[in-house]
Protein backbone atom coordinates (compact mmCIF):
# COMPACT_ATOMS: atom_id res chain seq x y z
CA UNK A 1 0.00 0.00 0.00
CA UNK A 2 1.27 3.39 -0.71
CA UNK A 3 0.28 5.99 1.98
CA UNK A 4 -1.01 9.09 -0.48
CA UNK A 5 1.30 11.95 0.74
CA UNK A 6 -0.13 13.82 -1.99
CA UNK A 7 -3.05 15.53 -1.64
CA UNK A 8 -5.84 13.27 -3.64
CA UNK A 9 -9.15 13.65 -2.38
CA UNK A 10 -10.38 10.44 -3.23
CA UNK A 11 -8.77 7.67 -5.27
CA UNK A 12 -9.49 4.62 -7.39
CA UNK A 13 -6.71 1.82 -7.77
CA UNK A 14 -8.04 -1.28 -10.20
CA UNK A 15 -11.18 -1.33 -8.69
CA UNK A 16 -13.85 -4.13 -10.34
CA UNK A 17 -17.18 -4.40 -8.75
CA UNK A 18 -19.36 -7.45 -9.46
CA UNK A 19 -22.86 -7.38 -9.04
CA UNK A 20 -23.86 -11.53 -9.19
CA UNK A 21 -22.56 -11.61 -12.95
CA UNK A 22 -22.64 -8.43 -13.75
CA UNK A 23 -19.08 -6.08 -13.94
CA UNK A 24 -20.27 -2.73 -13.02
CA UNK A 25 -16.95 -1.60 -12.79
CA UNK A 26 -13.90 -3.29 -14.80
CA UNK A 27 -10.50 -2.17 -13.53
CA UNK A 28 -11.05 1.18 -12.81
CA UNK A 29 -8.74 3.82 -11.74
CA UNK A 30 -9.09 7.56 -11.11
CA UNK A 31 -7.61 10.12 -8.77
CA UNK A 32 -9.89 13.53 -7.68
CA UNK A 33 -7.64 16.06 -6.96
CA UNK A 34 -8.32 19.37 -5.05
CA UNK A 35 -9.64 22.34 -6.94
CA UNK A 36 -11.93 21.22 -10.00
CA UNK A 37 -15.33 20.54 -11.19
CA UNK A 38 -14.86 16.60 -12.36
CA UNK A 39 -17.63 15.56 -15.04
CA UNK A 40 -18.45 11.91 -15.05
CA UNK A 41 -20.28 11.37 -18.22
CA UNK A 42 -21.85 8.16 -19.39
CA UNK A 43 -24.99 6.92 -20.34
CA UNK A 44 -26.86 4.40 -17.77
CA UNK A 45 -25.66 1.68 -16.36
CA UNK A 46 -22.05 2.79 -17.34
CA UNK A 47 -21.58 2.24 -14.00
CA UNK A 48 -21.22 6.31 -12.71
CA UNK A 49 -23.35 5.64 -9.72
CA UNK A 50 -21.69 2.74 -8.75
CA UNK A 51 -18.28 4.27 -8.64
CA UNK A 52 -19.99 7.42 -6.20
CA UNK A 53 -21.17 4.47 -3.92
CA UNK A 54 -18.02 3.64 -3.62
CA UNK A 55 -16.28 6.81 -2.62
CA UNK A 56 -19.66 7.21 -0.61
CA UNK A 57 -18.71 3.48 1.35
CA UNK A 58 -22.13 2.51 0.14
CA UNK A 59 -20.45 -0.32 -1.54
CA UNK A 60 -17.07 -2.18 -1.18
CA UNK A 61 -15.00 -3.23 -4.44
CA UNK A 62 -15.19 -6.63 -5.37
CA UNK A 63 -11.37 -6.00 -5.61
CA UNK A 64 -9.27 -3.10 -5.89
CA UNK A 65 -8.86 -0.21 -3.42
CA UNK A 66 -11.04 2.92 -2.93
CA UNK A 67 -9.12 5.84 -0.68
CA UNK A 68 -11.19 8.72 0.39
CA UNK A 69 -8.75 11.22 2.40
CA UNK A 70 -6.06 8.69 2.70
CA UNK A 71 -8.18 5.74 4.26
CA UNK A 72 -11.73 4.09 3.86
CA UNK A 73 -14.63 5.26 2.78
CA UNK A 74 -16.48 3.18 5.53
CA UNK A 75 -15.06 4.97 8.27
CA UNK A 76 -17.43 7.76 9.47
CA UNK A 77 -14.51 9.89 9.77
CA UNK A 78 -13.08 9.77 6.55
CA UNK A 79 -16.65 11.15 5.83
CA UNK A 80 -16.29 13.91 8.13
CA UNK A 81 -15.15 16.63 4.47
CA UNK A 82 -17.65 14.90 2.20
CA UNK A 83 -21.25 16.05 0.77
CA UNK A 84 -23.32 14.21 -1.50
CA UNK A 85 -26.94 14.41 -2.41
CA UNK A 86 -29.88 12.42 -1.91
CA UNK A 87 -32.06 11.38 -4.55
CA UNK A 88 -34.50 14.21 -4.60
CA UNK A 89 -37.49 11.35 -4.32
CA UNK A 90 -35.77 9.88 -1.16
CA UNK A 91 -36.44 13.21 1.26
CA UNK A 92 -39.00 11.89 4.01
CA UNK A 93 -42.21 13.22 3.96
CA UNK A 94 -43.20 14.79 6.90
CA UNK A 95 -40.44 16.53 7.88
CA UNK A 96 -40.30 20.27 7.18
CA UNK A 97 -37.39 21.82 4.61
CA UNK A 98 -35.60 23.35 7.80
CA UNK A 99 -35.40 20.20 9.65
CA UNK A 100 -33.71 18.48 7.04
CA UNK A 101 -31.14 20.85 6.39
CA UNK A 102 -30.80 21.13 10.46
CA UNK A 103 -30.35 17.29 10.65
CA UNK A 104 -27.85 16.68 7.92
CA UNK A 105 -26.15 20.02 9.09
CA UNK A 106 -25.65 18.70 12.82
CA UNK A 107 -23.45 15.42 11.43
CA UNK A 108 -20.93 18.43 10.51
CA UNK A 109 -18.31 20.46 13.18
CA UNK A 110 -19.20 23.69 11.23
CA UNK A 111 -22.59 23.53 9.45
CA UNK A 112 -23.96 26.67 7.31
CA UNK A 113 -26.45 27.98 8.95
CA UNK A 114 -29.64 26.66 7.90
CA UNK A 115 -30.96 30.13 6.92
CA UNK A 116 -28.55 30.65 4.71
CA UNK A 117 -28.31 27.45 3.09
CA UNK A 118 -31.74 27.94 2.25
CA UNK A 119 -31.10 31.60 1.06
CA UNK A 120 -28.34 30.43 -1.28
CA UNK A 121 -30.40 27.64 -3.06
CA UNK A 122 -33.36 29.83 -3.17
CA UNK A 123 -35.77 27.81 -0.83
CA UNK A 124 -35.56 30.48 1.88
CA UNK A 125 -39.76 30.64 1.73
CA UNK A 126 -39.78 26.65 1.75
CA UNK A 127 -38.15 26.68 5.53
CA UNK A 128 -41.40 25.77 7.55
CA UNK A 129 -43.12 23.19 4.15
CA UNK A 130 -42.84 19.44 4.60
CA UNK A 131 -40.85 18.04 2.18
CA UNK A 132 -43.83 16.12 0.66
CA UNK A 133 -45.31 19.17 -0.60
CA UNK A 134 -42.54 20.39 -2.69
CA UNK A 135 -42.24 20.28 -6.49
CA UNK A 136 -39.96 18.21 -8.24
CA UNK A 137 -37.96 20.93 -9.27
CA UNK A 138 -37.40 22.28 -5.28
CA UNK A 139 -36.86 19.03 -3.94
CA UNK A 140 -33.96 18.73 -6.39
CA UNK A 141 -32.77 21.47 -5.38
CA UNK A 142 -33.09 20.42 -1.80
CA UNK A 143 -31.15 17.83 -1.81
CA UNK A 144 -28.20 19.35 -3.88
CA UNK A 145 -28.41 21.92 -0.73
CA UNK A 146 -27.53 19.18 1.46
CA UNK A 147 -24.49 18.00 0.00
CA UNK A 148 -23.06 21.47 0.78
CA UNK A 149 -24.48 22.09 4.42
CA UNK A 150 -21.40 20.27 5.98
CA UNK A 151 -18.71 23.25 3.90
CA UNK A 152 -17.18 19.56 2.82
CA UNK A 153 -14.05 19.71 0.74
CA UNK A 154 -15.20 17.26 -1.92
CA UNK A 155 -18.58 17.36 -3.02
CA UNK A 156 -20.43 14.16 -5.29
CA UNK A 157 -23.51 15.26 -7.08
CA UNK A 158 -25.25 12.17 -8.95
CA UNK A 159 -27.50 13.54 -11.65
CA UNK A 160 -28.07 17.19 -9.84
CA UNK A 161 -30.52 18.51 -12.47
CA UNK A 162 -32.57 15.63 -13.92
CA UNK A 163 -36.03 16.50 -14.76
CA UNK A 164 -35.41 20.03 -14.17
CA UNK A 165 -36.40 22.70 -16.53
CA UNK A 166 -34.06 24.96 -18.52
CA UNK A 167 -34.26 27.91 -16.13
CA UNK A 168 -34.13 25.41 -12.76
CA UNK A 169 -31.45 23.60 -14.46
CA UNK A 170 -29.50 27.36 -15.18
CA UNK A 171 -30.03 28.44 -11.88
CA UNK A 172 -28.86 25.25 -10.03
CA UNK A 173 -25.50 24.94 -12.14
CA UNK A 174 -25.01 29.04 -10.90
CA UNK A 175 -25.45 27.70 -7.21
CA UNK A 176 -22.58 24.70 -8.03
CA UNK A 177 -20.28 27.08 -9.68
CA UNK A 178 -20.42 29.39 -6.44
CA UNK A 179 -19.99 26.71 -4.26
CA UNK A 180 -17.28 25.53 -6.55
CA UNK A 181 -15.74 29.01 -6.77
CA UNK A 182 -15.91 28.64 -2.81
CA UNK A 183 -13.52 26.17 -2.49
CA UNK A 184 -15.31 22.84 -2.83
CA UNK A 185 -13.89 20.00 -5.46
CA UNK A 186 -17.17 18.88 -7.35
CA UNK A 187 -17.54 15.35 -9.38
CA UNK A 188 -20.78 15.75 -10.91
CA UNK A 189 -22.35 12.83 -12.95
CA UNK A 190 -24.63 13.11 -15.99
CA UNK A 191 -25.70 11.96 -19.21
CA UNK A 192 -26.28 15.20 -20.97
CA UNK A 193 -23.49 16.70 -22.41
CA UNK A 194 -24.34 20.06 -22.08
CA UNK A 195 -24.66 20.18 -18.24
CA UNK A 196 -20.78 18.67 -17.79
CA UNK A 197 -19.86 21.34 -20.82
CA UNK A 198 -21.71 24.08 -18.78
CA UNK A 199 -19.91 23.16 -15.57
CA UNK A 200 -16.82 20.34 -15.76
CA UNK A 201 -13.44 21.35 -16.34
CA UNK A 202 -11.83 18.12 -16.84
CA UNK A 203 -14.16 14.97 -18.18
CA UNK A 204 -14.51 11.53 -17.45
CA UNK A 205 -15.73 9.30 -20.38
CA UNK A 206 -17.44 6.36 -18.85
CA UNK A 207 -19.02 3.55 -20.62
CA UNK A 208 -19.74 -0.51 -19.71
CA UNK A 209 -17.78 -0.08 -16.69
CA UNK A 210 -14.65 1.07 -18.19
CA UNK A 211 -12.74 4.62 -17.92
CA UNK A 212 -12.63 5.65 -22.00
CA UNK A 213 -11.67 9.24 -21.85
CA UNK A 214 -10.21 11.22 -19.00
CA UNK A 215 -8.80 14.49 -20.01
CA UNK A 216 -9.52 18.62 -19.44
CA UNK A 217 -13.11 19.32 -21.12
CA UNK A 218 -11.37 21.35 -24.28
CA UNK A 219 -9.29 17.87 -24.66
CA UNK A 220 -12.63 15.35 -24.93
CA UNK A 221 -14.44 18.17 -27.21
CA UNK A 222 -11.74 18.41 -29.56
CA UNK A 223 -11.89 14.40 -29.86
CA UNK A 224 -15.31 14.05 -30.58
CA UNK A 225 -16.61 16.61 -32.78
CA UNK A 226 -17.35 15.19 -35.45
CA UNK A 227 -19.21 16.51 -39.05
CA UNK A 228 -21.87 14.92 -40.17
CA UNK A 229 -22.03 13.90 -44.44
CA UNK A 230 -25.51 13.04 -45.84
CA UNK A 231 -25.99 11.59 -48.67
CA UNK A 232 -27.57 8.73 -51.09
CA UNK A 233 -25.35 6.03 -52.42
CA UNK A 234 -25.77 2.39 -53.70
CA UNK A 235 -22.46 1.20 -51.80
CA UNK A 236 -22.60 2.73 -48.45
CA UNK A 237 -20.40 0.25 -47.19
CA UNK A 238 -17.54 1.09 -49.74
CA UNK A 239 -18.01 4.79 -48.21
CA UNK A 240 -18.23 3.50 -45.02
CA UNK A 241 -14.71 1.71 -45.69
CA UNK A 242 -13.14 5.74 -46.57
CA UNK A 243 -10.09 6.73 -44.09
CA UNK A 244 -12.05 9.11 -41.96
CA UNK A 245 -14.92 7.60 -41.43
CA UNK A 246 -16.09 6.40 -37.62
CA UNK A 247 -19.68 5.76 -37.64
CA UNK A 248 -22.42 5.92 -40.38
CA UNK A 249 -26.23 5.38 -40.06
CA UNK A 250 -28.73 5.09 -42.39
CA UNK A 251 -32.17 6.54 -42.21
CA UNK A 252 -35.45 5.51 -43.41
CA UNK A 253 -35.08 7.27 -46.44
CA UNK A 254 -32.32 5.78 -47.94
CA UNK A 255 -29.89 8.58 -47.05
CA UNK A 256 -27.14 7.26 -44.70
CA UNK A 257 -24.55 9.35 -42.57
CA UNK A 258 -21.27 9.21 -42.07
CA UNK A 259 -19.41 10.65 -39.88
CA UNK A 260 -16.16 12.17 -39.86
CA UNK A 261 -13.52 14.37 -38.10
CA UNK A 262 -12.64 16.22 -40.91
CA UNK A 263 -15.80 16.46 -43.93
CA UNK A 264 -13.42 17.91 -46.09
CA UNK A 265 -11.15 15.34 -46.33
CA UNK A 266 -13.77 12.75 -46.62
CA UNK A 267 -15.06 14.46 -49.34
CA UNK A 268 -12.22 14.58 -51.36
CA UNK A 269 -11.40 10.72 -50.92
CA UNK A 270 -15.35 10.00 -52.37
CA UNK A 271 -14.79 12.11 -55.34
CA UNK A 272 -11.79 10.60 -55.98
CA UNK A 273 -13.47 6.59 -55.35
CA UNK A 274 -15.27 7.14 -57.83
CA UNK A 275 -18.32 6.11 -55.72
CA UNK A 276 -21.74 6.95 -57.37
CA UNK A 277 -23.78 9.31 -54.80
CA UNK A 278 -26.26 11.82 -54.85
CA UNK A 279 -27.86 14.61 -52.73
CA UNK A 280 -24.30 15.67 -51.03
CA UNK A 281 -25.29 17.26 -47.12
CA UNK A 282 -22.76 18.30 -44.54
CA UNK A 283 -23.30 19.91 -41.20
CA UNK A 284 -22.11 19.52 -37.89
CA UNK A 285 -22.54 16.56 -35.21
CA UNK A 286 -24.09 17.91 -32.05
CA UNK A 287 -21.85 17.02 -28.85
CA UNK A 288 -24.79 14.55 -28.24
CA UNK A 289 -24.01 12.28 -31.48
CA UNK A 290 -20.71 12.62 -31.64
CA UNK A 291 -20.85 11.18 -27.67
CA UNK A 292 -22.52 8.38 -28.51
CA UNK A 293 -19.55 7.88 -31.24
CA UNK A 294 -17.63 7.79 -28.30
CA UNK A 295 -19.46 5.21 -26.66
CA UNK A 296 -21.00 2.96 -28.81
CA UNK A 297 -18.63 0.64 -30.32
CA UNK A 298 -16.47 -0.45 -27.23
CA UNK A 299 -19.93 -0.74 -25.46
CA UNK A 300 -20.61 -3.94 -27.95
CA UNK A 301 -17.50 -5.60 -26.70
CA UNK A 302 -18.60 -5.40 -23.30
CA UNK B 1 -19.73 15.34 16.31
CA UNK B 2 -19.83 12.54 19.27
CA UNK B 3 -21.74 9.69 19.11
CA UNK B 4 -24.09 10.86 21.83
CA UNK B 5 -24.71 14.26 20.30
CA UNK B 6 -25.63 12.04 16.72
CA UNK B 7 -27.63 9.70 18.35
CA UNK B 8 -29.96 12.26 19.89
CA UNK B 9 -29.83 14.07 16.49
CA UNK B 10 -31.17 11.25 14.65
CA UNK B 11 -33.76 10.02 17.82
CA UNK B 12 -35.23 13.58 17.68
CA UNK B 13 -36.27 13.53 13.87
CA UNK B 14 -37.31 9.63 13.92
CA UNK B 15 -39.66 10.78 16.41
CA UNK B 16 -40.63 13.82 14.30
CA UNK B 17 -41.47 12.08 11.45
CA UNK B 18 -43.35 9.18 13.37
CA UNK B 19 -45.17 11.49 15.13
CA UNK B 20 -46.57 13.48 12.49
CA UNK B 21 -48.69 10.73 11.33
CA UNK B 22 -51.12 10.06 14.39
CA UNK B 23 -52.52 6.76 13.38
CA UNK B 24 -48.95 4.79 14.21
CA UNK B 25 -49.09 6.83 17.44
CA UNK B 26 -53.13 5.89 17.91
CA UNK B 27 -52.12 2.00 16.73
CA UNK B 28 -49.00 1.72 18.95
CA UNK B 29 -50.89 2.74 22.21
CA UNK B 30 -53.87 0.83 21.81
CA UNK B 31 -53.20 -1.99 20.75
CA UNK B 32 -51.38 -3.72 23.98
CA UNK B 33 -54.49 -1.77 26.04
CA UNK B 34 -57.21 -4.25 24.03
CA UNK B 35 -54.75 -7.29 24.56
CA UNK B 36 -55.38 -6.56 28.36
CA UNK B 37 -58.53 -5.87 28.06
CA UNK B 38 -59.51 -9.12 26.24
CA UNK B 39 -56.85 -11.37 27.62
CA UNK B 40 -56.63 -10.31 31.25
CA UNK B 41 -60.03 -8.45 32.25
CA UNK B 42 -62.83 -11.14 31.76
CA UNK B 43 -61.12 -14.07 33.66
CA UNK B 44 -62.15 -13.36 37.49
CA UNK B 45 -59.56 -15.90 38.64
CA UNK B 46 -56.81 -13.51 37.26
CA UNK B 47 -58.38 -10.33 37.49
CA UNK B 48 -59.82 -10.45 40.93
CA UNK B 49 -56.36 -11.62 42.52
CA UNK B 50 -53.83 -9.53 43.89
CA UNK B 51 -50.48 -11.57 42.98
CA UNK B 52 -51.68 -13.00 40.05
CA UNK B 53 -53.43 -9.91 38.37
CA UNK B 54 -50.26 -7.97 39.21
CA UNK B 55 -48.46 -9.99 37.37
CA UNK B 56 -49.95 -10.70 34.46
CA UNK B 57 -50.14 -6.44 34.25
CA UNK B 58 -46.43 -6.91 33.95
CA UNK B 59 -46.14 -9.75 31.66
CA UNK B 60 -48.83 -8.09 29.59
CA UNK B 61 -46.43 -4.94 29.67
CA UNK B 62 -43.38 -6.60 28.52
CA UNK B 63 -45.74 -8.15 25.41
CA UNK B 64 -46.11 -5.16 24.38
CA UNK B 65 -42.62 -3.54 25.02
CA UNK B 66 -42.11 -6.53 22.55
CA UNK B 67 -44.13 -6.52 20.23
CA UNK B 68 -43.70 -3.12 19.76
CA UNK B 69 -40.00 -3.40 19.58
CA UNK B 70 -40.21 -6.25 16.95
CA UNK B 71 -42.85 -4.85 14.36
CA UNK B 72 -41.16 -0.78 14.92
CA UNK B 73 -37.89 -1.93 14.60
CA UNK B 74 -37.98 -5.09 11.96
CA UNK B 75 -40.32 -3.54 9.73
CA UNK B 76 -38.67 -0.03 10.13
CA UNK B 77 -35.17 -0.97 9.47
CA UNK B 78 -36.46 -3.46 6.84
CA UNK B 79 -38.24 -0.48 4.93
CA UNK B 80 -35.63 2.20 5.34
CA UNK B 81 -33.22 0.09 3.92
CA UNK B 82 -35.40 0.41 0.62
CA UNK B 83 -35.84 3.56 0.97
CA UNK B 84 -33.85 6.01 -0.71
CA UNK B 85 -33.38 8.26 2.27
CA UNK B 86 -31.18 5.61 4.12
CA UNK B 87 -28.79 5.01 1.89
CA UNK B 88 -28.02 8.95 1.83
CA UNK B 89 -28.19 9.02 5.86
CA UNK B 90 -25.57 6.29 5.33
CA UNK B 91 -22.76 8.53 3.42
CA UNK B 92 -22.71 10.84 6.57
CA UNK B 93 -19.79 10.69 8.68
CA UNK B 94 -22.45 9.24 11.29
CA UNK B 95 -21.01 5.34 13.06
CA UNK B 96 -23.45 2.81 13.25
CA UNK B 97 -24.08 2.69 16.64
CA UNK B 98 -25.14 5.91 16.45
CA UNK B 99 -27.87 4.99 14.23
CA UNK B 100 -28.67 1.63 16.58
CA UNK B 101 -28.82 3.48 19.43
CA UNK B 102 -31.25 6.26 18.11
CA UNK B 103 -33.73 3.92 17.00
CA UNK B 104 -33.38 2.05 20.48
CA UNK B 105 -34.42 5.89 21.93
CA UNK B 106 -37.05 6.51 19.63
CA UNK B 107 -38.99 3.44 19.21
CA UNK B 108 -38.15 3.24 23.36
CA UNK B 109 -40.56 6.82 23.88
CA UNK B 110 -42.71 5.49 22.02
CA UNK B 111 -43.23 1.88 23.69
CA UNK B 112 -43.19 3.61 26.46
CA UNK B 113 -45.96 5.89 26.14
CA UNK B 114 -48.07 2.65 25.29
CA UNK B 115 -47.76 1.59 29.05
CA UNK B 116 -50.17 4.75 30.07
CA UNK B 117 -52.99 2.75 29.27
CA UNK B 118 -51.95 -0.53 30.66
CA UNK B 119 -51.35 0.54 33.98
CA UNK B 120 -54.24 2.47 34.02
CA UNK B 121 -56.68 -0.48 32.84
CA UNK B 122 -54.95 -2.25 35.72
CA UNK B 123 -55.08 -0.19 38.65
CA UNK B 124 -58.86 0.69 37.40
CA UNK B 125 -60.33 -2.82 36.31
CA UNK B 126 -57.95 -5.84 38.34
CA UNK B 127 -57.17 -6.04 41.32
CA UNK B 128 -53.37 -5.30 40.29
CA UNK B 129 -51.57 -2.77 43.14
CA UNK B 130 -48.06 -1.19 43.01
CA UNK B 131 -46.98 1.52 45.18
CA UNK B 132 -45.32 4.59 42.95
CA UNK B 133 -41.66 2.81 43.66
CA UNK B 134 -42.61 -0.27 42.50
CA UNK B 135 -44.23 1.72 39.34
CA UNK B 136 -40.54 3.09 39.08
CA UNK B 137 -38.67 0.10 39.56
CA UNK B 138 -40.93 -1.79 37.20
CA UNK B 139 -40.27 1.43 34.35
CA UNK B 140 -36.55 0.72 34.73
CA UNK B 141 -37.05 -2.76 34.67
CA UNK B 142 -39.17 -3.05 31.30
CA UNK B 143 -36.54 -1.16 29.66
CA UNK B 144 -33.41 -3.55 30.26
CA UNK B 145 -35.95 -6.16 29.06
CA UNK B 146 -37.24 -4.62 25.71
CA UNK B 147 -34.00 -4.46 25.10
CA UNK B 148 -33.21 -7.64 23.65
CA UNK B 149 -36.14 -7.60 21.85
CA UNK B 150 -35.27 -4.12 20.15
CA UNK B 151 -31.91 -5.91 18.93
CA UNK B 152 -34.07 -9.23 17.89
CA UNK B 153 -36.17 -6.73 15.88
CA UNK B 154 -33.26 -4.40 14.13
CA UNK B 155 -31.40 -7.95 13.20
CA UNK B 156 -34.03 -9.14 11.61
CA UNK B 157 -34.62 -5.90 9.51
CA UNK B 158 -31.23 -6.17 8.28
CA UNK B 159 -31.02 -9.42 7.66
CA UNK B 160 -34.60 -9.40 5.83
CA UNK B 161 -36.72 -7.79 2.96
CA UNK B 162 -39.93 -5.92 4.34
CA UNK B 163 -42.37 -9.01 3.28
CA UNK B 164 -39.78 -11.86 4.36
CA UNK B 165 -39.32 -9.52 7.54
CA UNK B 166 -43.34 -9.53 8.62
CA UNK B 167 -43.66 -13.12 7.99
CA UNK B 168 -40.42 -14.02 10.45
CA UNK B 169 -41.49 -11.02 12.80
CA UNK B 170 -45.05 -13.07 13.17
CA UNK B 171 -43.11 -16.26 13.93
CA UNK B 172 -41.05 -15.06 16.36
CA UNK B 173 -43.01 -13.12 18.50
CA UNK B 174 -45.48 -15.48 18.88
CA UNK B 175 -43.25 -18.15 19.56
CA UNK B 176 -41.81 -15.77 22.52
CA UNK B 177 -44.83 -14.57 23.61
CA UNK B 178 -46.28 -18.08 24.46
CA UNK B 179 -42.57 -19.87 25.21
CA UNK B 180 -42.14 -17.18 27.66
CA UNK B 181 -45.43 -17.25 29.34
CA UNK B 182 -46.59 -14.03 28.43
CA UNK B 183 -50.42 -15.38 27.60
CA UNK B 184 -50.56 -18.27 29.67
CA UNK B 185 -48.33 -18.26 33.25
CA UNK B 186 -45.78 -20.40 33.40
CA UNK B 187 -47.09 -22.19 36.24
CA UNK B 188 -48.90 -23.94 33.76
CA UNK B 189 -46.17 -25.46 32.01
CA UNK B 190 -44.53 -28.94 32.24
CA UNK B 191 -41.23 -29.20 33.10
CA UNK B 192 -39.48 -29.79 29.79
CA UNK B 193 -41.43 -26.01 28.36
CA UNK B 194 -40.24 -24.74 31.12
CA UNK B 195 -36.89 -25.76 30.69
CA UNK B 196 -37.27 -24.36 27.27
CA UNK B 197 -39.03 -20.98 28.66
CA UNK B 198 -36.40 -19.87 30.60
CA UNK B 199 -33.81 -19.94 27.90
CA UNK B 200 -36.05 -17.08 25.64
CA UNK B 201 -35.26 -13.52 26.31
CA UNK B 202 -39.21 -12.95 27.13
CA UNK B 203 -39.62 -15.20 29.88
CA UNK B 204 -36.17 -13.48 31.20
CA UNK B 205 -37.89 -10.27 30.51
CA UNK B 206 -40.90 -10.75 32.40
CA UNK B 207 -39.86 -12.69 35.67
CA UNK B 208 -37.30 -9.46 35.82
CA UNK B 209 -40.29 -6.91 35.47
CA UNK B 210 -42.10 -9.06 38.24
CA UNK B 211 -39.38 -9.16 40.84
CA UNK B 212 -38.99 -5.83 40.30
CA UNK B 213 -42.60 -4.82 41.00
CA UNK B 214 -43.43 -7.39 43.67
CA UNK B 215 -40.06 -8.58 44.87
CA UNK B 216 -39.37 -12.17 45.87
CA UNK B 217 -36.98 -14.46 44.57
CA UNK B 218 -34.86 -13.81 40.92
CA UNK B 219 -33.21 -17.20 39.49
CA UNK B 220 -29.70 -15.54 38.20
CA UNK B 221 -30.70 -17.34 34.98
CA UNK B 222 -32.92 -14.57 34.06
CA UNK B 223 -30.63 -11.51 34.88
CA UNK B 224 -27.78 -13.16 33.46
CA UNK B 225 -29.46 -14.44 30.22
CA UNK B 226 -31.17 -10.97 29.25
CA UNK B 227 -27.32 -9.37 29.67
CA UNK B 228 -26.28 -12.63 27.52
CA UNK B 229 -28.89 -11.76 25.00
CA UNK B 230 -27.94 -8.51 25.43
CA UNK B 231 -24.18 -8.68 24.26
CA UNK B 232 -24.85 -11.35 21.74
CA UNK B 233 -27.46 -9.27 19.85
CA UNK B 234 -25.98 -5.99 19.75
CA UNK B 235 -22.86 -7.62 18.17
CA UNK B 236 -25.22 -9.40 15.49
CA UNK B 237 -27.10 -5.95 14.77
CA UNK B 238 -23.60 -4.22 14.27
CA UNK B 239 -22.12 -7.19 12.01
CA UNK B 240 -25.33 -7.20 10.16
CA UNK B 241 -25.35 -2.80 9.90
CA UNK B 242 -22.02 -3.08 8.81
CA UNK B 243 -22.27 -6.01 6.26
CA UNK B 244 -25.53 -4.26 4.87
CA UNK B 245 -24.94 -2.64 1.47
CA UNK B 246 -29.15 -1.58 0.92
CA UNK B 247 -31.21 -3.91 -1.05
CA UNK B 248 -28.93 -6.35 -2.77
CA UNK B 249 -28.66 -6.05 -6.67
CA UNK B 250 -30.93 -9.53 -8.18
Amino acid sequence: MNAPLDDTLARLSHVTRRFGDVTALDDVSLDIRPGSIVGLLGPNGAGKSTMLSLLQGLRRPTSGTVELFGGSPQNPRNRLRLGSTPQATALPDTLRVGEVVDFVGAHFAHPVPVGEMLDEFGLAELARKQTGALSGGQKRRLSVALAFVGRPELVLLDEPTTGLDVDGRRALWEAIRRQHDAGATVVITSHYLEEIEALAERVVVVAGGRVLEDDSLHNVLARVSLRQVTLGTPEPSRVAALPGVVRHTVAASGATTFYAGDSDALIIELVRSGIPFHDLAVRGATLEEAFLTLTEPRLEHA
Amino acid sequence: MSVASLTLVHAKYSLVETLRVPIAVIGTVVFPALALLFFVVPQSAVAGDETYATQAVASMAVFSVMVGSLFSFGLGVAENREKPWDPYLRTLPAPGIARVLAHILATGAMSLLALVPLVVIGALLTEATATPLQLLAGLLAIIVAALPFMLIGICIGYAFSTKAAIAVIQIVFFTLAFGGGLFLPPLLFPDWLDAISQALPSRQGRDFVIWAVQGGDLQPLSWLGLVGWIVVLLGLALLLFRRDEGRRFR
